[in-house]
């Protein structure tokens, strides 16, 4: 569906370029351009209504009803208050440096688009279709330490500086752990290109296959977007709001659109790897007539849910308590597991399915 | 006894391993989610039940026959805790004491009820209204004329208060 619909859009400026005679080189650029576009605006629109989702998922929880003033279920309450966030005067600290300042939103925002490049949420539907995308997803995520980092530094106070602090140190160390539970996934499909990866899950996620994994890597994308129960970086009750205690108005909305951007990109992350991407849930007829996009998105959905609940149902981790979940259980795990998979797949004479 | 020990041991590192707990949260805030039913009312539209002893704003009443009940005993002034209240009094032209002014201070008012309490005629009465915010300090500063017009508004609703509470007084 989508891939037609991408066809459709390449034809179109063809059909344009031949219309005012420009030369035949351009339509690449121009179409590329056009869907980049559009994509972000997609990804904002989602971002948007993941904040509304959020909120009313915290809401019925807490047997309260969310937004439901703005538009018919409070659907119209995203636009609104990215509206109103623009509208608000934009302060920045005299003793900040500015350039610094303003510019580490910008590169928060700007990484955390990177991503979606090599994203793929249908069969041929994707910008890059890399065959170093996994490498490419795990360079851009650990970018985005930079932005925090910088406005941290930038912001020149106490609790943003150590909410940075405390987010670089997350990220890293739960990275660590990541990447070794994606050489797990990359042992078994033999390819470090998404779509290969997807397609190597055809008779059965890798979910099942690497059950506790999976989980294990749930939990890292939890805490490599800074979300509860590891949201350290932002704790409002110890350090105000972390690195964007300065930030106001648009340049703060950067950083908010890109914390949920990370997260729509790290659900789609997980569900590439480990549930299957597009795949039905099993491969027969009413489940695969549904048009395969919409696997994709229902997945996502469910993992942004659960992120989501997760928020509401637990407290928050000390910082001592967050480093030894890092550093002593999942990296120890997450080898261990690595290394009886590699000498299991050697023992069977096992050959990566993309081969 | 060795053995327990072992498998408290295996239990605890199975529950933490596949995140029991955190299911068992997740089941559970599901089940609030989707199937019980919201306890938040619609607050401008739908209002919560009170209480005839619900401490509101102030209201002075009158009899039957539109005399005001305040005799100016000031007992009320004398018991306030906050000290809002002011009365000033003065014996009327039919030689009844009345007040000239019956001051209620509401930035002062802590809502004890006291006043209420101590009124031998039924005189200064609270209402269950809430909503009476004002913009400025001097809008609080709430004078007779204010106070009888509250009474005037909440008259049958106190009448039936007055006369579910007489039991206890």
């Amino acid at each position: 569906m989508l891939l037609y619909l991408s066809n459709l859009i390449q034809e179109i400026i063809a059909w344009l370029f031949a219309l005012v005679g420009l030369p035949e080189a351009g339509i690449p650029f121009v179409s590329v351009f056009i869907k980049a576009v559009l994509i972000i605006l997609v990804i904002m629109m989602c971002v948007a209504y993941l904040t509304w989702l959020e909120r009313k998922i915290h809401g019925l929880v807490a047997l309260r009803k969310g937004p439901n003033v703005v538009g018919p279920l409070g659907l119209l309450q995203p636009l609104f208050d990215g509206f109103k966030l623009l509208l608000k005067e934009m302060i920045i600290p005299a003793n900040a440096n500015k350039a610094v300042f303003v510019l580490a939103p910008v590169i928060t925002f700007l990484v955390a688009l990177l991503g979606w490049v090599i994203i793929p949420v249908e069969a041929g539907v994707v910008f890059a279709d890399l065959n170093v995308g996994v490498l490419y997803l795990l360079a851009t995520s650990s970018l985005a330490v930079y932005g925090i980092i910088m406005a941290g530094w930038a912001s020149n106070s106490q609790y943003a500086f150590l909410g940075a602090i405390r987010s670089s140190s997350q990220m890293i160390s739960y990275e660590i752990a990541m990447g070794v539970v994606i050489v797990c996934v990359v042992l078994l499909t033999g390819s470090l290109n998404m779509s290969k990866i997807v397609l190597a899950q055809q008779d059965l996620w890798y979910f099942i296959k690497l059950f506790p994994m999976a989980i294990l890597f749930f939990i890292i994308i939890v805490a490599e977007t800074n979300r509860h129960p590891f949201d350290l970086p932002e704790a409002e009750s110890d350090i105000v709001s972390g690195y964007h205690t300065e930030y106001s108005g648009f340049i703060f909305a950067l950083f908010f659109l890109a914390e949920y951007a990370n997260m729509i990109l790290m659900s789609s992350f997980f569900t590439i790897l480990f549930l299957g991407g597009w795949l039905p849930l099993f491969d027969v007829a009413p489940l695969n007539m549904i048009p395969s996009f919409f696997w994709f998105v229902l997945k996502v959905v469910v993992c942004l849910w659960l992120m989501i609940q997760l928020r509401s149902i637990l407290p928050r981790y000390r910082y001592d308590q967050l480093m030894r979940l890092g550093w002593k259980v999942f990296i120890p795990l997450s080898l261990l597991f690595f290394v009886c998979l590699a000498v299991f797949l050697k023992i069977i004479n096992y050959i990566p399915t993309s081969y | 006894m060795e053995n327990n020990r072992l498998k408290e041991r295996i239990s605890d590192f199975l529950m933490s391993l596949l995140l029991i707990d955190i299911w068992k949260g997740i089941i559970l805030t599901t089940k609030y989610a989707l199937f019980k039913k919201s306890v938040t009312i619609n607050y401008p539209y739908e209002k919560s039940p009170a209480s005839f002893r619900f401490k509101g704003e102030h209201a002075l009443r009158r009899y039957e026959n539109g005399e005001e009940r305040c005799i100016a005993c000031k007992l009320c002034e004398a018991i306030c805790p906050a000290q809002a209240i002011t009365i000033m009094a003065e014996k009327r032209f039919d030689g009844s004491r009345r007040t000239i002014s019956y001051d209620i201070d509401m930035s002062k008012c802590i809502y004890c009820g006291l006043c209420e309490e101590a009124c031998p005629v039924d005189a200064i009465v609270e209402t269950p209204n809430v909503e009476f915010s004002t913009e400025t300090r001097e809008e609080l500063f709430y004078t007779k004329e204010k106070l009888l017009a509250n009474g005037e508004r909440w008259e049958n609703y106190l009448k039936a208060k007055m006369q579910e509470l007489a039991i206890y007084k």
